[in-house]
């Protein structure tokens, strides 16, 4: 052994293997990340030229497949109208889950266990699968056999926004209950100890601090919804109304739908492309953004409560 | 209040104090109910889960039980022999079910007479049509129908005979899949690496989020991205025939899942604890060789759920093989060839599916199929991580 | 700005009336080959009467009658004829065979790139080539490189018919690449010199149409509206609205009349081949 270079292990020769090792894994990063850059790029380079104030509030009225006349706002409203109604649905049962989960089920015990693995499940069903379950089931059963076939046994608002909280509910529980662990168990003994009970505990002191967390799992819940098709496929969109849907049983239009109809269906490629690209767009403006205000915000709140550790 | 002794016993019990309290507290009636109501309302996931399998295996069930028949071959009755009739063979003639039967009075089932007449006149002739295509026998072998000169594998679910064989759907979703996984697993699996052991701590935090933001765009995006874009590229740079094919939906469908495939890979490879990286370093070990040779085997299993979840993932989606693979039914493991999967399958043909028919069914059958791959894949992938937190913690 | 915040305002404020049916809605749902002009139909009809609501939806002429039988819908787009199953399961629920009206004409062009220098084909090679017998260009006089197949997929009414009354019953071919889209099989041959495939009247670069002979001793004619109009192009066929015919009165017997008058017919050229006067409502 060289005594000279005794002092320092690594820099004996120089280190092929941490090198190459280190190249090609920082490699496949930077290849996922620049794909990423690429279709963005792509996206925004040849959809901005369509975008216009009123590209985005403009209707149907006139030809859907004239750039300068197009206008996205039915199938704007029609995304926006089935999320709200989602999450109407999805929060209140998302969050009693988790609180039922973190603050009541005993960790080993048999229903713990059964609703750990249904929501584990309900994350990875297919999505084309909750398409079938919200025709067979929604359409099919409850609006054919349990109400009035003739009002509700049609495709409907009411039956897509249902299926989609059947599908988002695994984010909502798991998001929820991520932001309920990482509250200190300080607080809630404090609390008990103040003679609070157990439920009172919950709502007054424990959930309030879950609040951004639960916004967290809405949001994430929103923009995976709002960019979902197959689940709606069936259950309630439609490819052109004249008018915006004013009742829950009415179908309604939808960016994700759209881009599917008009990438296959348009009478002009050529013509169409520009908007194509432009609702692709407002679509990724919708869900990414989205995405990317939640990851933010859930960055920000795990800073915040590990300082109160 | 207890003492110390009996709060240990307690503890001991339970796991933590907070939840010892439900067994010892007394709730006012109200909270009581509330917190049962809680209960009840978190067995809305499993219930979910169940209804799931139970309604969309129940349209599928004649077809398990080999209950489908569509053979025809029916023999001619004229209109005017209604009368002759007796109600079961009425009823057999014009396939009705006997509510259908009660419900009908005689005029509308003249009317059926006269259309059944039409069906009759215009049906094939084909020594085929006595064949019942909706058993398991004609759904996975292959038959050598009337102007074909092999036995072949045929989806065409419309036509007059309908020829219902998913081998060319099972196959093409394996092959959209597999693309799809060994493009995304190295990819993901040395980002993972990358991300977790040997990049610098504050580039840990925007590269974990800004591959995880890879999965906020929408499927249906990414399908159009590979339709416009992908294909166009990626058939000059490799010159095959087809530009729609099994590659390009692998590829895209790839990019879906990387994100699925990071996230978890890159969590069990954190959950490894410090300790293994620093006794490596110290005993002399470079970066690469202890992420490489230690902590990577000691996440094995996290990253081999991570994978199980992925193929769960690509076998299930829709949108993306929709758009990008061609759509064409052939039975082939070139990967440069059209294929059609189950979900594009099941997306583009239920819309048109008469309901109750045969077509309906299968379709709904390979709803069932796709549910049972991805529940048992996440069950599996669910107990291994299971088992690797339990062994990590057992030995913190 | 007045408009569209009214129109939110009233639109969320209608949305919290929950379940409200909705009396003058009329649905039309099917063919996506008619999917663009019905929705045009609907577009200058409802300019003209604003009190009616129409929506429209494709998915294919098997969509339609699909749901035709399911009851919802009002109308039912279809570029081919309702077939004896589908009426019956109309008649079985609800009592009646559907309504058929004519409502435009259309030739189906078979489609090959603009590269291609095959310019006529007779029906029975079209026959061959999509059944899968013929596969390479050079067996019906083009260049030497293999045939790759578009087709439409199984819920399209332009699949139904050219499966009829081209390969005369006979299967397409396994490996036919299945768009879902007339626009989809035109975009995809635009970009593959060696495609084929069919569809009704679209537009776009990069393609052109073949002349079709009955067989080897008649002229090849190409698709234009005269020669589909007096049925000289081998390939033409109706378009067809079908109709439950208790749902036949009132606004909705308004509307099929009104498609089916000179007024709607103007709008059909834009997209189609106009009904012959004879088969127009008065």
């Amino acid at each position: 052994m060289n005594t000279q270079k005794s002092t320092s292990f690594r820099t004996r020769t120089f280190d092929f293997g941490s090198f190459f090792f280190t190249g090609v894994t920082g490699l496949a990063t930077f290849l996922i990340l620049a794909i990423l850059a690429v279709i963005l790029l792509n996206v925004v380079i040849n959809g901005w030229p369509g975008i216009s104030w009123h590209f985005i509030t403009a209707g149907t009225e006139r030809d859907m497949f004239d750039v300068k006349q197009a206008g996205v706002l039915p199938m704007i409203f029609g995304t926006t109208a089935r999320v709200i109604l989602m999450t109407i649905f999805v929060i209140p049962v998302g969050v009693i889950t988790a609180i039922y989960l973190t603050e009541y089920a005993h960790a080993t015990s048999l229903i713990t266990r059964f609703i750990r693995g249904a929501v584990n499940n309900l994350a990875g069903v297919p999505s084309i699968v909750f398409g079938l379950f919200g025709l067979g089931f929604f359409v099919n059963f409850i609006g054919h056999q349990v109400l009035n076939p003739a009002v509700w046994g049609k495709p409907a608002l009411l039956w897509a926004s249902l299926t989609l909280s059947v599908m988002t509910l695994p984010v909502v529980i798991v998001a929820t209950e991520e932001s309920l662990k990482a509250i200190p168990h300080g607080l809630r003994e404090a609390s008990l100890a103040l003679g609070a009970t157990k439920l009172q505990t919950i709502i007054r002191i424990v959930l309030p601090q879950a609040l951004p967390g639960i916004l967290t799992g809405g949001i994430l819940a929103v923009s995976r919804a709002a960019g979902e098709v197959a689940p709606i496929l069936f259950t309630g969109a439609a490819y052109y109304m004249a008018k915006l849907p004013t009742a829950l049983n009415d179908q309604f239009m939808d960016l994700g739908y759209h881009i599917f109809v008009l990438s296959t269906q348009s009478p002009n490629i050529n013509k169409t492309k520009p908007i194509l690209y432009a609702t692709v767009l407002v679509l990724l403006l919708l869900t990414f953004a989205l995405n990317l205000v939640a990851i933010l915000v859930r960055a920000q709140v795990r800073r915040k409560l590990r300082a109160l550790h | 209040m207890a003492t110390t002794a009996d709060h240990d016993k307690l503890n001991a019990r339970r796991s933590i104090g907070w939840k010892g309290m439900q067994r010892g507290h007394r709730t006012h009636p109200l909270e009581w109910i509330a917190e049962k109501g809680i209960l009840l309302v978190s067995l809305s996931a499993i219930v979910m889960v169940f209804l799931i399998f139970l309604f969309v295996a129940r349209e599928a069930l004649p077809v398990f039980t080999g209950q489908l028949n569509t053979a025809s071959g029916q023999k001619v009755i004229p209109v005017a022999d209604m009368e002759k009739l007796s109600p079961a063979e009425l009823e057999a003639y014009l396939g009705l079910t006997p509510e259908q039967d009660a419900k009908m009075d005689a005029d509308t089932k003249r009317t059926l007479m006269e259309v059944k007449l039409e069906e009759l006149k215009e049906a094939s002739t084909d020594k085929d049509t006595r064949v019942n295509t909706a058993s398991w026998r004609y759904f996975l072998r292959p038959f050598q129908w009337t102007g074909y000169n092999k036995p072949v594998y045929i989806w065409q679910p419309v036509s007059d005979i309908q020829k219902y064989n998913i081998v060319p759907l099972l196959i093409g979703s394996l092959k959209a899949t597999l693309v799809a996984l060994l493009f995304s697993v190295p990819l993901a699996l040395g980002a993972a690496i990358y991300v977790s052991q040997l990049a610098h701590p504050r580039a840990r935090e925007w590269l974990k989020p800004g591959i995880e933001l890879l999965a906020g765009i929408p499927s249906v995006v990414l399908g159009f991205f590979a339709l416009i874009v992908m294909a166009s590229v990626l058939q000059s740079v490799f010159h095959y025939q087809s530009r729609l094919n099994a590659f390009v939906a692998g590829i895209a469908l790839g990019l879906a899942i990387i994100p699925v495939i990071f996230s978890i890979a890159e969590d069990a490879l954190t959950s490894v604890p410090r300790s293994y990286t620093q006794a490596a370093l110290a005993l002399g070990s470079s970066k690469w060789q202890a992420a490489w040779k230690i902590v990577l085997p000691a996440a094995i299993p996290g990253v081999f759920a991570a994978v199980v979840l992925g193929f769960g993932r690509a076998i299930g989606e829709t949108m993306v093989v929709l758009m990008a693979s061609g759509n064409a039914s052939i039975v082939s493991w070139n990967i440069f060839d059209s294929t059609r999967t189950m979900t594009a399958t099941i997306a583009a043909e239920m819309a048109e599916a008469v309901v109750g028919g045969p077509h309906y069914r299968i379709l709904f059958m390979l709803g069932t199929v796709l549910f049972v791959v991805t529940f048992v894949s996440n069950l599996v992938a669910g107990l291994v991580i299971m088992r690797l937190k339990s062994k990590l913690e057992g030995k913190r | 700005m007045k408009k569209l915040k009214s129109r939110i305002a009233i639109a969320l404020a209608g949305m919290v009336i929950a379940g409200a049916a909705h009396a003058g809605n009329i649905t039309v749902t099917g063919s996506d080959t008619l999917v663009i002009l019905a929705q045009k139909w609907a577009e200058v009809y409802m300019g003209k009467h604003p009190e009616v609501k129409i929506q429209v939806s494709g998915g294919g002429s098997g969509v339609g009658f699909a749901a035709l039988q399911k009851q919802s819908t009002d109308i039912a787009d279809a570029s081919r004829p309702i077939k004896p199953a589908e009426k019956a399961e109309c008649v079985k629920a609800f009592g009646k065979v559907p309504t058929e009206y004519k409502v435009a004409v259309d030739g189906l062009s078979v489609y090959v790139n603009d590269s291609n220098p095959v310019k006529e084909l007779t029906e029975a090679q079209l026959a061959d080539i999509f059944t899968g017998k013929t596969t390479n260009w050079k067996d019906v006089g083009g260049k030497d490189m293999p045939i790759t197949v578009y087709s439409r997929e199984n819920s399209s009414g332009t699949y139904e018919f050219f499966k009829e009354h081209v390969l005369k019953g006979k299967d397409f071919m396994a490996g036919a690449q299945t768009m879902p889209g007339t626009a989809a099989v035109v975009q995809a041959i635009a970009n593959d010199a060696k495609g084929i495939g069919y569809g009704g009247a679209a537009y776009g670069g990069g393609v052109k149409s073949l002349a079709v002979k009955k067989d080897e001793q008649s002229p090849a004619v190409l698709p234009t509206e005269e020669t589909v109009l007096n049925h000289t192009y081998p390939i033409w066929r109706y378009l067809y609205n079908y109709v439950n015919p208790a749902v036949d009165k009132g606004e909705v017997a308004a509307y099929l009349k009104w498609i089916r008058s000179d007024e709607g017919q103007q709008v059909t050229k834009e997209f189609y081949y106009p009904l012959p006067a004879d088969l127009r409502a008065k």
